[in-house]
């Protein structure tokens, strides 16, 4: 195993059966692998098949073909060392919040004693920010608290890998942006592997050390994956000051705007090298020159830099 | 008017309940002394006839009988005089004993039938033809094969109340929803947790909903299958009352069915109620 195949998604295919018999297929013959260590953005149109793949690699859905390969082994089902955040938050209603976190970390630890285990949760409530919160049911919970529930649970058992389907989405600005930073600190310090659906663009760039640019299903395609030239020391308050931040973002939005529509006829003209998908740097050339930062941020040139090899 | 919604429903059934009753007593006021009779054949046609009283019993009738019975539930002066908490008490007894036997296969066959497809296919035939069958119509054959009528009518209890358990216990663990399974399947919960832990309280409110309409149906058979057998129990009081043509003692009887009918369905609703817990 290489350092830079800790994850490697290996030609997988969805189909479902259609309504009138025969079969859709969601996507086919995807390539993609991740480094460990390394926090990955999907960002795609709803419906093309994000959260499947996403379920793919939590072993939740198999793969119509092709395999999925961690560490080294072929997922043959779900793993308490990868945990996942549900796009629907998934919180058990007759649980209060500290029974749904203490739920996980006894799964994970069940020698613990019952303190040891509740004192694990706590601090996961705590960081999240549901501190004084433990005894209340998902019922009486807004959105964003749930989900808050849903990444302390995740976080509370030390996964290698974080799978996160739309974590934010439900959120209020602020409470996101607080998550964001907490998600991204914890990351960074324990090396966390992530591999996370988003919508947002800006997010992804705050985040994502890559993000793979999905094309309109069905058939859809990771069409490129796009290097986040921005330093990985960023804050919040200031990454959109970069001056490669525009470049990145102009990039992105162009790809959902209008790339990702036409992508499947560029796939069709038989070009396109599923197994290589482009990498790409938007506006680096430009990036050191360009730091003297005119008041009107440069259109960055593109650069097709390198190709990772699947 | 502005009186809060349930102030003016207890009005509204207050004043049902007084109008029922003053309409129950002028209706069996009964009309005078009609002709004058030899008292000898006086004697034999009863009240009825000579002094025109209803043969149906008023409310102050029942009322009075209801007061003695209560005062005095438990008295046994041998076989057909027992106090009515006795009789009722027989009741409650083979229900509750015929009850539980139900709960204790349903439940976990409910489980079985839920979790495997399978299973639920191969056993489907079975239960709909059972279902259907009125529970009394076992009675024969109970009696013929246990010999002993108390038995008989636990047996009865058993098979009437054991289908909607079933078929409520099986449709709730076949209904949990998948990301709570998939939450237990990515923290590898092993199969006898997840039953426990997931599928157990996501399916008890469907399961306790089928456990009341079992208690319900039970309530409702015990009278009739006491009837049948006799011996004990207020089926079998009811029954003895109306060959002793005590009407009285009847409407009585019907009443405290009622009663603990709605006491029991109750406590059901309150479990149920515990276990529920929305979204
Ligand atoms: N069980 C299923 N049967 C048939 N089609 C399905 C099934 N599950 C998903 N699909 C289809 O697969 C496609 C991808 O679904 P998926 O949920 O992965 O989308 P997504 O990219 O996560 O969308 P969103 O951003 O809205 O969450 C959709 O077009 C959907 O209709
Ligand atoms: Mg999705």
């Amino acid at each position: 195993m290489t350092p830079d195949k800790f994850i490697s998604i290996e030609g997988i295919t969805k189909r479902f059966p259609a309504p009138g018999g025969g079969t859709t297929t969601v996507f086919e013959d995807l390539w993609l692998s991740l480094k460990r260590g390394e926090f990955t953005c999907i960002i795609g149109h709803s419906g093309c098949g994000k959260t499947t793949v996403l379920n793919i690699l939590a072993g939740l859905d198999v793969p119509t073909e092709g395999a999925v390969i961690v560490d080294g082994q072929a997922i043959e089902g779900p793993s308490i060392d990868r945990a996942v955040i549900f796009q629907s938050h998934a919180l058990l209603p007759w649980r209060t919040v500290m029974g749904n976190v203490v739920y996980a970390v006894s799964s994970k630890w069940s020698r613990w004693s019952k303190a040891d285990q509740q004192k694990q949760a706590q601090k996961f409530i705590d960081l999240v920010g549901l501190t004084g919160a433990e005894h209340k049911r998902p019922a009486e919970l807004s959105g964003g608290m749930k989900q808050r529930v849903g990444i302390a649970r995740a976080l509370s058992i030390e996964p290698k890998i974080m799978l996160m389907d739309e974590p934010f989405s439900a959120l209020d600005a602020l409470t996101r942006g607080t998550l964001q930073d907490e998600v991204r600190r914890i990351c960074v310090e324990t090396g966390q592997t992530v591999f996370m659906i988003t919508h947002d663009v800006d997010e992804a760039i705050y985040l994502a050390d890559r993000i793979v640019m999905m094309s309109n299903g069905p058939d859809a395609v990771f069409a490129e994956i796009v290097e986040n030239p921005l330093p990985k020391d960023r804050k919040r308050t200031d990454f959109h000051k970069h001056p490669l931040y525009y470049g990145v973002r102009n990039h992105i939005i162009d790809f959902l705007v209008t790339r990702s529509k036409i992508f499947a006829a560029e796939v069709q003209g038989g070009a396109f090298d599923k197994r290589h998908v482009p990498v790409v740097r938007p506006g680096v050339p430009v990036a050191v020159a360009a730091s003297t930062a005119p008041a009107t941020p440069p259109m960055p040139g593109l650069q097709r830099s390198s190709v990772a090899s699947g | 008017m502005n009186l809060p919604m349930g102030v003016r429903a207890a009005i509204l059934t207050i004043a049902i309940f007084v109008a029922f009753m003053l309409a129950w007593h002028v209706a069996t006021q009964g009309s005078g002394p009609v002709a004058q009779m030899d008292p000898e054949y006086a004697k034999l046609m009863g009240k009825t006839a000579t002094q025109g009283t209803s043969a149906m019993p008023g409310p102050l009738d029942v009322g009075s009988k209801l007061w003695e019975h209560l005062r005095q539930p438990f008295y046994d002066n041998g076989p057909n005089d027992k106090g009515v908490g006795i009789q009722l008490a027989y009741s409650i007894g083979r229900v509750a004993i015929g009850y539980f036997l139900a709960v204790a296969a349903a439940i976990p066959i409910g489980f079985l039938i839920g979790m495997s497809p399978l299973m639920s296919r191969a056993l489907d035939p079975f239960i709909q033809v059972l279902k259907p069958i009125s529970p009394l119509a076992w009675m024969p054959l109970a009696l013929y094969t246990i010999k002993d009528s108390h038995l008989s009518s636990i047996f009865v209890i058993f098979i009437c109340s054991v289908w909607p358990m079933l078929i409520n216990t099986a449709f709730g663990v076949a209904a949990v929803r998948k990301e709570w399974l998939n939450v237990a399947r990515t923290l590898e919960v092993g199969p006898v947790r997840r039953a426990f832990t997931i599928i157990l309280p996501a399916a008890a409110p469907t399961i306790l909903t089928g456990m009341r309409i079992s208690i319900g149906i039970a309530w409702l058979v015990i009278v009739a299958a006491e009837m049948l057998v006799g011996g004990t129990g207020i089926g079998y009081f009811v029954w003895n009352e109306w060959n002793n043509l005590s009407i009285t003692n009847v409407i009585t009887a019907i009443l405290l069915i009622g009663v603990i009918g709605m006491v029991l369905d109750q406590i059901l609703a309150r479990l149920t109620r515990l276990v529920t817990f929305p979204e």
